[in-house]
């Protein structure tokens, strides 16, 4: 992992187009990063990210048989 | 064409309505074609979300208002561009759903929807910035604190 020293104020360009600068370094650690980046280039928080891969590996596994849902509702 | 499945078998699909995912489900990017098979019982809310190129990937799908009234959030602009959505009409909107053991314990995950705008079968999995909303909503004890009854209103938004 490439790792640089950055102040509050400064950026980083990835490639030509991605432009990340670190806005606020609070009391309490949280830093607030500033993200430039073209519209397709997402950008999520990756515990979201990874929870969401996970939750859909989950997802694919199941083995259901939909009527047993279905009568859950019929009730 | 004919489709294999992973719950149905091989079945019969009308070719054109294949939903294209040009950046696949999350963890499943190398999937771009999917077919909703809906379930032939309409008293039954959940429909399938079936790979179209890897048979044994599907995912069971429902649509979130039924049993989360209140449910909202912007579509993104360049999910709107990605998707080439003009009109609200025109967008369906799907959660995935996770079905454990104990069946009535099954989740939706309000957090990511699935989008489709039906005009053209665009698709896509989006993650919302909405702390109202997570991976695992219990669909059984949230559907309780909407009325019952509604539940038959399949499609409505």
């Amino acid at each position: 992992m490439l790792v640089l020293s950055r102040k509050p104020g400064q950026s980083l360009m990835i490639g030509d187009n991605i432009r990340i600068t670190i806005m606020e370094i609070r009391s309490d650690g949280t830093v607030r990063v500033g993200i430039d980046a073209p519209k397709e280039i997402e950008v999520y928080r990756e515990e979201i990210y990874l929870a969401i891969q996970e939750e859909n590996k989950l997802a694919a596994q199941g083995m259901v048989d939909l009527k047993s849902l279905g009568e859950l509702f019929r009730k | 064409m004919k489709l294999k499945t992973k719950h149905f078998g091989e079945i019969e699909i009308d070719e054109s309505k294949i939903i294209h995912f040009p950046t696949g489900i999350i963890a499943f990017e190398e999937q771009k074609r999917f077919f909703i098979i809906d379930n032939p019982d309409e008293n039954i809310p959940f429909s399938w979300l079936q790979s179209v190129d890897d048979p044994d990937l599907a995912f069971v799908i429902i649509n979130p208002f039924l049993f989360r009234k209140d449910y909202e959030f912007k579509i993104p602009d360049n999910v709107i561009q990605e998707l080439a959505i003009q009109s609200p009409e025109n967008v369906a909107v799907f959660s995935i759903v996770v079905v454990p053991q104990d069946i009535t314990k099954m989740t939706a995950n309000l957090l990511a929807p699935v989008i489709i705008n039906t005009k053209n079968l665009k698709g896509k999995q989006i993650i919302l910035d909405d702390k109202r909303y997570k991976t695992k909503h219990y669909i059984l004890e949230e559907l309780k604190t909407t009325q019952t009854g509604e539940v038959n209103n399949a499609g409505a938004k």
